[in-house]
């Protein structure tokens, strides 16, 4: 559908469409970028590598290893289980007052972390938990091989309250937008179930479900207030490290080893997104389009 | 739908409410229980914490100004970034995986090294624009940028935004019927949950608001928090329930509107 | 090219004006320049300082939880004697954070006018301070202020174990090894980033044979508390406290006292073998943005009201001595302090960095598990 007026006029006109979200992100979200990776790169005296090269050291390397897996398997568990919770509101009425409930509801849960939050755990199932006693009381012990709340497990299980709620909000308009004509035209054609979800409506969920699930994977990755508040056992995960090295009272101000620590999270969620584009371009192939 | 499926899909739903929902409130239950208790092993509970926070005027402003900051993100996000996503995804479908990529940096990076980024920038706004809490605003909406544009990209994703586009055009329309009056009303439980988001993100906002010295409804209520640890979580509960409140009245709103602009559904 | 240049530098001489005539503006209302006064004396004396600090009407605090030796008391009544409105930011925030917050903050009416900081951000960032004599400059010991009056120190305390005693007894460091303390013992904060951790680490050094520049004793302690299951790895807050999950804390003494409210059977102790002793430091940003509030505060705080407030909340203030000696010290809150038997010691510059380093490296192996 070429315009008479030629192709450099048109293409001018496409990209203005553009402009405004490139020159508001250009301001405030690549400038800080920017600032970050330059303060990666910066030393006492100068440009240096020596805090990349601090990233090779053990402690913080396992940091690294943490974070990926704390991340990914709760983004995991949030994407399944908040599909199905997803699921379960989009299937029923659309005015109804469940979905209405239950969406608020995931709205400010999806946000309620920090402090509060891994005070409502400890306060449920720590070792003074409200559960724990009851349990207590009839004669089960919730933790016989050691408290796993304060830990990483416990905190894998901590972050899934609010990645949950997540995905049920981000995920919703996907399933929205299923039409109940496809299930009856999978019927009439003699498809079950299975078909049903394998041939048509898996296809097209997928890369909203993608989409959703590297979006969990970030989230839990950058969270820090409710690592911060339940473990004190020193930095587990990267955003621990870097808040040790931008707020710690007890050593040298190193706010560019933090910096470097940020770039680093850069780069690991840059190369999660490249294997995400991956997927998508692949899954893209069973759809019709 | 047959009957035996109906019924399937009923207990499958009461099952799924009924875990989720005892996963989700029993926490909260805890808090609640903790904030009522008296001090002392044997003493009565007590609704003393939730009573003393009282009318305090920091607590009132702070909640004022949370919930115009909300109002602007949400605005500014819906102005920003729909008509940018609907506009890549039709003429510029190359941009499409920057535009992503560029959506999901503010979530790479924790918010405590974002605000390192921030600060030379909220210096020089404060020292030259303004110094209120609404500047926030802008940090806020670089914040909301991951959440929502996953929120409607699922729903542009279920929209079949070409053949759309193409029929409107080839019908005579410009671009600005082909987003606003054709491609919007399609995705309208996406941009309600974008906002419903953001309206989250805002009110439970933290870091960046108490690293830049603003006093948001986080905020204040962590200073408040400061001085009992009952008072501290009985804040932090009417916080959750508030915000909840909000958002369902958001619901509501957000259908009342959609319903007087009589969108069709394609 | 010309006109855009000739305008642009008009532009530019316009806002520079602009600048110059708000410059001139916060400071003419408080009469004599008072970001530049070392002291109320040079500058007019104290009434002049209390109504140009009324007339600023403000000050900025940062990180000042209201539980923490009594500010909750001090901030309302500074607020009620003079009128001023004390705006707090970010309560929970290190002594890291504050000094981060001035440099990033600077020139902004945001920026925190004065700093409650731990000696290791004190000593590395003198440069960010104003100098300033309090009236009773000369009852504060020499070594516990810097000499051209950059930082003051202000309260300090000293490391104790505070334990819930209606369900245990703590009578030495050694006890908390033993079976009765069971998933009970727990730390105020993370050692590689809170200087109250990492003090409460060090005094458990100096009670298993470490010594101040050797912290590796208490780490092993800790290794073995965690081996035992007797240690928590929570960050011991008000709430977990009071809910019983941290029934035995090491923190400092006044932070420790200050559960007593909230749990009458709480108690603290200080071991006779490791009184690990720490002051905070008062300090006056250079570019506070309410300088007159600031310097008034620091009257305030350094006065007899001020101290026997902190006395009140189970600090010892730095003033203790001189106001015992002329009977201004509230004998009361002085009796309520924890008792302290034993040498103390203290935590220098270069012991601090050693044992922050120690543990960057080795703190999670111990206890991450």
């Amino acid at each position: 559908m070429r315009r008479p007026l030629g192709g450099r006029l048109r293409l001018s006109s496409t990209w203005l469409g553009a402009a405004p979200f490139v020159v508001y992100t250009g301001a405030f979200l690549l400038l800080p970028t920017v600032l970050v990776a330059v303060g990666a790169f910066s030393g006492a005296h100068g440009p240096t590598l020596s805090n990349l090269a601090q990233l090779s050291q053990p402690y913080i390397v396992s940091a690294f290893v943490n974070s990926l897996v704390l991340s990914a398997v709760s983004a995991s568990v949030g994407a399944v289980v908040g599909a199905v919770l997803a699921y379960a509101v989009a299937t029923g009425s659309p005015d109804g007052i469940m979905r209405r409930l239950v969406t608020a509801l995931c709205g400010v849960l999806s946000q309620f972390g920090g402090v509060t939050l891994a005070f409502a755990f400890i306060a449920t199932i720590g070792t003074e938990g409200f559960i724990v006693i009851w349990l207590r009381q009839h004669g089960i012990d919730f933790y016989p091989n050691g408290v796993w709340l304060f830990s990483l497990t416990g905190l894998t299980l901590i972050y899934t309250y609010f990645q949950i709620p997540l995905m049920v909000i981000v995920f919703m308009p996907a399933l929205d937008g299923i039409r109940p004509q496809w299930r009856e035209a999978t019927e009439t054609l003699g498809g079950a179930t299975w078909h049903y979800w394998r041939h048509v409506a898996g296809p097209l969920l997928l890369p909203a479900f993608l989409g959703a699930w590297l979006l969990l994977f970030a989230n839990a990755f950058s969270a820090y207030a409710t690592a911060a508040a339940l473990l004190d056992i020193g930095g587990v995960i990267v955003p621990l490290q870097i808040s040790r090295a931008l707020s710690s009272e007890v050593g040298l101000d190193q706010a560019n080893l933090a910096a470097a620590l940020a770039l680093g999270m850069v780069v690991v969620v840059a190369l999660i997104t490249v294997g995400y584009s991956w997927l998508q371009r692949r899954s893209a192939r069973w759809l019709p389009r | 739908m047959n009957r035996r499926r109906r019924r399937r899909l009923a207990a499958f739903k009461t099952a799924v409410y009924v875990v989720l929902g005892l996963f989700f409130l029993l926490p909260i239950a805890a808090m609640v229980e903790f904030a009522t208790r008296g001090v002392g092993i044997s003493s009565p509970r007590t609704l003393s914490a939730f009573t003393s926070i009282g009318s305090d005027p920091e607590l009132v402003d702070a909640i004022m100004a949370s919930l115009e900051l909300a109002l602007i993100t949400s605005v500014g996000m819906l102005a920003l970034l729909l008509p940018t996503m609907i506009w890549v995804r039709l003429r510029l479908p190359r941009m499409v995986r920057p535009v992503e990529l560029a959506c999901l940096t503010p979530l790479t990076i924790p918010a405590i090294v974002l605000v390192v980024g921030f600060a030379p920038i909220y210096r020089w706004i404060e020292i030259n624009v303004s110094d209120s809490i609404l500047t926030l605003a802008f940090a806020y909406l670089i914040l909301v940028l991951p959440y929502c544009y996953r929120a409607l990209d699922a729903g542009l994703s279920a929209v079949d935004i070409r053949t759309l586009s193409e029929a409107a055009r080839s019908l005579g329309a410009g671009w600005d019927t082909v987003m606003w009056r054709i491609v919007v009303p399609n995705m309208s439980s996406a941009v309600s949950n974008a906002c419903l988001l953001c309206a989250a993100v805002v009110l439970g906002e933290f870091t960046v608001a108490n690293l830049l010295n603003f006093e948001n409804l986080q905020v204040a209520i962590s200073i408040l928090g400061t001085g009992n640890a009952s008072i501290s979580i009985a804040l932090s509960v009417l916080s959750l329930v508030f915000v909840f409140v909000f958002l369902l009245v958001l619901s509501f709103l957000a259908r009342s509107l959609s319903r007087r602009r009589g969108a069709a559904r394609a | 090219m010309n006109r855009t240049a000739a305008r642009g530098t008009r532009l530019a001489l316009g806002v520079a004006a602009l600048a110059v005539i708000a410059g001139c503006g916060s400071t003419s209302s408080s009469g004599a320049s008072w970001s530049t006064a070392t002291s109320a004396s040079a500058n007019g004396g104290m009434s002049t300082l209390v109504s140009a600090a009324k007339a600023e009407g403000q000050l900025n605090v940062i990180a000042l939880p209201l539980n923490w030796a009594n500010y909750g008391s001090i901030i309302k009544d500074f607020e009620a004697k003079y009128g001023i409105k004390v705006n707090q930011a970010n309560p929970q925030g290190s002594s890291q954070d504050e000094v981060n917050a001035v440099k990033s903050e600077a020139g902004t009416s945001n920026a925190p006018d004065v700093l409650d900081i731990g000696m290791a951000v004190a000593w590395a960032n003198t440069s960010l301070f104003a100098p300033y004599k309090v009236a009773e400059w000369s009852d504060i010991l020499a070594d516990q202020k810097d000499a051209g009056g950059l930082w003051y120190q202000d309260y300090g305390g000293y490391m104790s174990i505070g334990y819930d005693s209606s369900k245990y007894t703590v009578t030495s460091v050694s006890d908390l090894l033993t079976p009765a303390f069971k998933s009970a013992v727990a730390l105020n904060g993370d050692p590689t980033e809170a200087n109250a951790a990492l003090n409460g680490v060090m005094m458990a050094s100096l009670a298993n044979g470490g010594s101040l520049s050797n912290i590796g004793p208490g780490v092993s302690f800790f290794k073995q508390l965690n081996a035992d299951g007797n240690f928590v790895p929570v960050t011991a807050t008000a709430a977990t406290i009071d809910n019983g999950t941290t029934p035995v804390v090491f923190d400092w003494d006044y932070l420790n006292s200050a559960s007593v409210v909230n749990l009458p059977s709480w108690k603290v102790f200080v071991p006779s073998d490791a009184v690990l002793g720490g002051y905070y430091a008062q300090a006056i940003t250079k570019t506070a943005p309410h300088p007159a509030a600031a310097r008034l505060w620091e009257e305030y705080l350094y006065s007899a009201t001020g101290q026997n407030l902190w006395l009140q909340g189970g600090a010892r203030p730095v003033e203790m001595s001189a106001m015992q000696a002329n009977g201004t010290l509230n004998q009361t809150y002085a009796a309520a302090l924890p008792a302290v038997s034993g040498d103390p010691v203290t935590l220098d510059e270069s012991q601090a960095a050693a044992a922050a380093s120690y543990l960057a490296g080795n703190w999670s192996a111990a206890v991450g598990s």
